[in-house]
C-alpha cells in the first residue's frame, strides 16, 4: 500500500520527536509516582510503555490508509462518533465524577478523544467542498453550528468532560476562522463572544459540577483558601518553581512522590518535569513541542488538496490547544479544566488518539508531492 | 488560507514566549523562594524536648528531676472524628467525646502537627490504647521528660514553677530557641536560672509525605541536656522550718551569716509545683489565685511587715554606737511615758522599774527604747535601720522582691506630705509604725550584727559567688554586748524568747510581737487582728554559723507562736550529722 515515492516523502523527525516527548513522560511519570517508603510502586509507566506500543502501530496503520479514503467516509465516521458519545452516557463507566469511559473486555476508552478527529475530518470535508472564494457568512456558520456541533457539544457536556466540550467548540471557531469568515461576522463574533461570556458563564455556572466551580474559583483566587480548592494551582506553581534554572534532578523532585502535588501522572506532569529539569529542561521541552506543531503548519501549506489542508490544520489547532491548555493550566495562568499533556501525561486513550493525529499529519505530508504533477 | 495560517504560528510563537516568561518569573525569579515552600512542604522539624537539670539542695539530695510522662494526642489529619471513633478513645481515656472534640478544635498549627488530648496517662492506659492502635489512625504516644518536684510542696516558693511561655517570653529574644510547645520556668529559680536549666531542645528532621506520614528521618539534633544546678538549701533545715509553719501563715528564713547563702526559704501556705509541671487545670489555677491566704505569695521575700521589737537590735546597737548611752545606762520604766500630749506604753502594764540596756533587751522594755528613740531622733534610727540591709533589696536571685520602709522625715514628707511627728520616732524604735521589712530582710540584718558587720548579698546559688555587699563599722565591745543580751533572751529566766532554748546549742535571739490593729481597737478579738509574732535568731554563740527568722502572721506573742520554731530550725541544722555541733566545712572554708 505504502509505495517508494511515498517513502521518500516521509518526515522521520514527526515520529522520532513524539517518540521521545513520549518517553521522557514515562521517564517523569515514573518519578512522579515512585515509590517512597513502603507503598509500592504503581505501574503507571509500564502501562504507559504499553500505550506508546499501541501508539506507535496506529501511527504506523494511520499512515498506510490514504486520508483521503478517511475523507471519502467522513460523514459515516462522524455518526458513529456520534452513536458512541450516546452510548457512554448510558452504558459508560464512571470514574472520578464523570461518565466518560466505555469498556470493551480488557479495555477501557475515551469515545470523546477519537470523536474529535472524527469531527476533524467530516468538518474538513464541508469546509473543502464549499466554495472558498468568497467568505464564509453567516448562514453557513449557523448551518455547520447545527451539523457538527451542537449535538456532540451537548453530549460530551453531559458526561460531564467540560474540557473537551471547549476544546470541541474552540476548534470549530479556529477551523472556520481559518477557512475563511466576512471580516464583519469575525469581528462581531469575537466581540458578541466576550460580551456574552459573563452570559454564557453564569449559564454554565449553574450547570457546573460542584468540582467544576470550585476549580474556577480556585483559578480566580488560588490562595484564597491553599488547603481547599486552590490546592493544585499553588502546589503546582511551588512544584514547578522550585525547580529553578538547572532543577532538583532526575529522580530528585520531592512533590509528586510525596503527594503534595495531585493528579502528578497525569493532568500536571509538566509540574514534575519543570521540577526536576527546571528551566532549561522546559525549553528544551518547549522546542520539541514547538517542532512537531511547525511540522503541522508546514504540512497545512504543503497538503495536496483543501481537505487535507483542513484535516491537517484542525489536528494542529488540537494538539496545540491541549498543550497550551494544560501548560498554561499548570503555570496558573488557565483555569484548571482537566485535559492532559499531548504525548506526556498518562493516559492510553489520548496517547493513542494523539499518535493518529501525527500519524494524519504525516499521512498528509507523505501524500504532498502529488500536488506538483 | 495562507495569511492566516501565519497569524495562527505567530499566536502559536506569542503563546511559547509567555510560558517561557512565566516559567523564568517562577523558576528563576522566584525559584529559591517556591523551593523553600517545596522544602517546607515535606520536612517537618519535630522538636525534641531537653531534659531541664537537675536541682540539687547544697549535700546534692535531688529536690527536682525528670521522669517519663505518657502523653496521648492526635494528628488531625489522620484522625476523621467519626462518633464511634471519638467514644472509643473517649472510653480509654476517662474524657468525655465533646472534650476531645473540643480540644481538636482549638489545636493551633497545621492538621499533621499532633494536638495533646491527655496528659500523663498511666502505663495501663497506654497499654489499653496500644492494644485499639488498630482502630485509632492518627493516635500518638509521646513520651516527653516532665519535671518531677521529689518532696512537692518542700520550697515550692524557691524552686518555682514551670509553664508555657507567656505572650512576653515568646517574644523575648532569650526564648528565641525554646520550642513553642516547651515548659519555661515562670517562677522562682527555675525562673531565674531558666536559661541554664532548660538546655536545648533537639529537633528530629523527618520527610513526610502529603497525609503527614513520616516517609523517613532525615536528621537529628540531639538535645542538649540543661544545667544540673545545687542550691545552697539544706533539705534538712528547709524541712524543718515548713513543718514549724504547718498550719500558719508565715516565714522561715535562715542564713549562713559568713556567706549570704540561703540555708533555708520557707513559706505558708504552699502549693505543691507538680501541679503545673503537666500544664495546671484551669480550676486549680483559679483556685491558688483566688485563694485568701495567698499560697503564690512567697512571704519571706514578697511580705513586708512591722518587724515589731525585733527592730530594737537596732535600736539598741544605734545607740551604743551613736554614744547616746552607754551599756550600763538605765531608766525607769513605769509602764508608759508621755511624749507630745499622747501616752506611749510599754507592753507590761506594771512597768520595768529601774532597768538596764540588757534587761531592756531581754525583757523587750518598750520605754527604754522610747528614751533610746528621744535621744537619737528618727534620722539616726533609720541611718542605721538602711545600713543592715532595710529598705533595700536583699540581692536573692527571685522575682518580685519587696523593699520594705525605713520611715525618715524625708519619706514622710515626699510620700505622705506631713512633717514628722516626734511620737512616730517612738513608734519606729520598738518597731511599729510606718516600719515595715521581709522576713528575709531581718535574717540579713540579724547576721550582719552578729558576724562584726558584714552585710553579704544573699544568695541561693551554690556556685554564686559570695559578694560582700559593705562592712558595717561596728565596735567590738557593742557587738559582744548585743550578742550577750541577744543570748540572754534566750537562756534568762525572763527572757521573751525562752521558748527558743535548746538542750544542746546555745541560741541568741529577738521576739518580735508587731501590732496589727492600733491599740484602741484592739476589743475586736478576731484571728484578722491577732499581732504578728516575729523570732530573729542565731547559733551558735561563738561564730554563729545560722542567721534565722521565724515570722507567724497573726500568730500572736514572737515569743510564744515564733520562738520555738526558730529552735527547731536550729535544732536540725546541727542534728544533721548527729554531734551537736556541726562542722560544715564548706562554711567554714568559705567564711576564711
Amino acid at each position: 500500500m505504502i509505495d517508494r515515492r511515498l517513502l521518500k516523502n516521509f518526515d522521520w523527525g514527526i515520529p522520532f520527536v513524539a517518540l521521545f516527548i513520549s518517553l521522557i513522560g514515562v521517564a517523569t511519570i515514573y518519578s512522579a509516582t515512585r515509590p517512597v517508603f513502603d507503598i509500592p510502586q504503581q505501574d503507571f509507566y509500564l502501562r504507559q510503555l504499553y500505550w506508546i506500543a499501541i501508539g506507535m502501530l496506529a501511527f504506523i496503520f494511520t499512515i498506510s490508509i490514504d486520508y483521503r479514503h478517511l475523507v471519502r467516509f467522513a460523514y459515516i465516521l462522524f455518526l458513529i462518533g456520534v452513536i458512541l458519545l450516546f452510548a457512554v452516557l448510558f452504558i459508560g463507566k464512571r470514574g472520578m465524577g464523570a461518565q466518560r469511559w466505555i469498556v470493551l473486555g480488557p479495555f477501557s476508552f475515551q469515545p470523546s478523544e477519537f470523536f474529535k478527529i472524527l469531527f476533524i475530518v467530516a468538518l474538513s470535508r464541508y469546509l473543502s467542498r464549499m466554495d472558498r472564494s468568497r467568505p464564509l457568512g453567516l448562514r453557513e456558520i449557523i448551518r455547520m453550528l447545527t451539523l457538527f456541533v451542537l449535538i456532540p457539544f451537548i453530549l460530551i457536556i453531559r458526561q460531564p468532560d467540560l474540557g473537551t466540550a471547549i476544546i470541541l467548540l474552540l476548534l470549530f471557531s479556529c477551523m472556520v476562522m481559518m477557512a475563511g469568515v466576512r471580516r464583519r461576522i469575525a469581528i462581531t463574533g469575537i466581540i458578541i463572544g466576550l460580551v456574552s461570556l459573563p452570559f454564557i458563564g453564569s449559564i454554565m455556572w449553574e450547570n457546573l459540577k460542584d468540582y467544576q466551580r470550585q476549580r474556577l474559583i480556585a483559578f480566580v483566587e488560588p490562595e484564597a483558601d491553599p488547603h481547599g480548592v486552590g490546592y493544585h494551582i499553588n502546589q503546582s506553581k511551588i512544584t514547578i518553581g522550585s525547580g529553578g534554572f538547572t532543577g532538583k534532578g532526575y529522580l530528585k523532585g520531592t512533590q509528586g512522590p510525596l503527594r503534595f502535588l495531585p493528579e502528578r501522572h497525569t493532568d500536571f506532569i509538566f509540574a514534575i518535569f519543570a521540577e526536576e529539569w527546571g528551566f532549561s529542561g522546559c525549553i528544551v521541552l518547549f522546542l520539541l513541542y514547538l517542532f512537531l506543531i511547525t511540522k503541522g503548519i508546514d504540512t497545512v501549506k504543503k497538503a495536496r488538496d483543501a481537505s487535507g489542508a483542513f484535516i491537517v490544520l484542525g489536528v494542529t489547532i488540537a494538539f496545540s490547544f491541549y498543550f497550551i491548555i494544560n501548560v498554561g493550566m499548570t503555570l496558573g495562568m488557565v483555569p484548571v479544566v482537566g485535559i492532559p499533556m499531548p504525548l506526556f501525561s498518562y493516559g492510553g486513550t489520548a496517547m493513542l488518539s494523539n499518535f493518529i493525529a501525527l500519524g494524519i499529519i504525516e499521512n498528509v505530508r507523505m501524500r504532498r508531492s502529488f500536488m506538483y504533477y | 488560507m495562507e495569511e492566516r495560517v501565519r497569524v495562527f504560528s505567530y499566536i502559536i510563537l506569542a503563546v511559547f514566549a509567555l510560558f517561557i516568561l512565566r516559567l523564568w518569573d517562577l523558576q528563576v525569579v522566584k525559584g529559591r523562594w517556591y523551593r523553600e515552600i517545596s522544602e517546607r512542604n515535606r520536612l517537618r522539624s519535630i522538636a525534641i524536648p531537653a531534659q531541664r537539670g537537675i536541682i540539687y539542695d547544697r549535700n546534692h539530695v535531688p529536690l527536682v528531676d525528670n521522669e517519663p510522662s505518657f502523653d496521648i494526642a492526635i494528628i488531625r489529619e489522620d484522625f476523621s472524628d467519626d462518633p464511634e471513633r471519638l467514644s472509643l478513645l473517649a472510653g480509654l481515656l476517662d474524657l468525655s467525646p465533646e472534650e476531645i472534640e473540643k480540644r481538636l478544635k482549638d489545636g493551633t498549627g497545621s492538621p499533621l502537627s499532633p494536638v495533646k488530648i491527655k496528659q500523663d496517662v498511666s502505663f495501663k492506659e497506654v497499654a489499653m490504647i496500644e492494644a485499639r492502635r488498630m482502630d485509632l489512625p492518627g493516635l500518638v504516644v509521646e513520651v516527653v521528660p516532665r519535671r518531677n518536684y521529689i518532696y512537692g510542696r518542700l520550697a515550692s516558693h524557691v524552686i518555682g514553677y514551670l509553664g508555657y511561655m507567656t505572650p512576653r517570653q515568646l517574644r523575648d529574644p532569650a526564648y528565641n530557641d525554646v520550642p513553642v510547645t516547651a515548659f519555661v520556668g515562670h517562677y522562682g529559680i527555675e525562673k531565674t536560672y531558666d536559661s541554664l536549666l532548660r538546655g536545648k531542645a533537639g529537633r528530629r528532621i523527618v520527610e513526610v509525605d502529603a497525609t503527614g506520614r513520616v516517609v523517613r528521618i532525615v536528621g537529628i539534633q540531639r538535645p542538649v541536656k540543661g544545667r544540673d544546678i545545687t542550691l545552697t538549701l539544706d533539705i534538712d533545715v528547709q524541712r524543718e522550718a515548713e513543718e514549724g509553719l504547718r498550719g500558719r501563715a508565715g516565714a522561715v528564713v535562715v542564713l549562713a551569716p559568713e556567706t549570704g547563702e540561703v540555708l533555708a526559704m520557707a513559706s505558708a501556705p504552699s502549693f505543691d509545683p507538680n501541679l503545673f509541671a503537666r500544664g495546671i487545670s484551669y480550676r486549680d489555677w483559679r483556685r491558688l489565685i483566688n485563694d485568701p491566704r495567698r499560697p503564690l505569695l512567697n512571704r519571706a521575700i514578697q511580705g513586708v511587715y512591722p518587724p515589731g521589737s525585733t527592730f530594737k537590735i537596732i535600736g539598741a546597737l544605734a545607740a551604743l554606737e551613736e554614744g547616746v548611752i552607754d551599756s550600763a545606762t538605765e531608766f525607769t520604766c513605769r509602764g508608759a511615758i508621755e511624749m507630745g500630749g499622747r501616752s506611749f506604753r510599754c507592753w507590761k502594764e506594771k512597768g520595768h522599774g529601774r532597768i538596764s540596756l540588757y534587761r531592756a533587751i531581754t525583757e523587750s522594755c518598750d520605754v527604754y527604747f522610747y528614751e533610746i528613740g528621744k535621744r537619737l531622733g528618727i534620722e539616726r534610727i533609720a541611718e542605721y535601720a538602711r545600713m543592715f540591709g532595710l529598705g533595700e533589696p536583699s540581692g536573692i536571685e527571685l522575682d518580685g522582691e519587696r523593699r520594705g520602709i525605713v520611715p525618715s522625715m524625708e519619706w514622710k514628707l515626699k510620700n505622705l506630705h506631713e512633717r514628722w511627728y516626734g511620737g512616730e520616732t517612738l513608734n519606729t524604735v520598738i518597731g511599729q509604725g510606718y516600719l515595715s521589712a521581709t522576713p528575709l530582710q531581718m535574717a540579713r540584718m540579724v547576721s550582719a550584727v552578729i558576724n562584726g558587720g558584714r552585710l553579704y548579698r544573699v544568695h541561693l546559688l551554690r556556685d554564686r559567688p559570695i559578694e560582700l555587699e559593705r562592712t558595717i563599722e561596728i565596735d567590738p565591745g557593742s557587738e559582744s554586748f548585743l550578742k550577750r543580751a541577744l543570748i540572754g533572751v534566750v537562756e534568762d529566766s525572763n527572757g521573751t524568747g525562752r521558748k527558743a532554748h535548746s538542750g544542746w546549742v546555745r541560741i541568741g535571739g529577738k521576739t518580735g510581737t508587731a501590732q496589727v490593729v492600733k491599740k484602741g481597737q484592739r476589743g475586736v478579738r478576731s484571728k484578722r487582728n491577732r499581732d504578728h509574732a516575729w523570732f530573729v535568731a542565731f547559733a551558735p554563740e561563738d561564730e554563729p554559723e545560722v542567721a534565722v527568722s521565724v515570722f507567724v502572721e497573726h500568730g500572736g506573742q514572737g515569743g510564744t507562736a515564733a520562738a520555738p520554731i526558730a529552735r527547731d530550725v536550729i535544732e536540725a541544722y546541727f542534728r544533721a550529722d548527729g554531734s551537736g555541733l556541726r562542722a560544715d566545712k564548706e562554711v567554714m572554708e568559705r567564711s576564711l
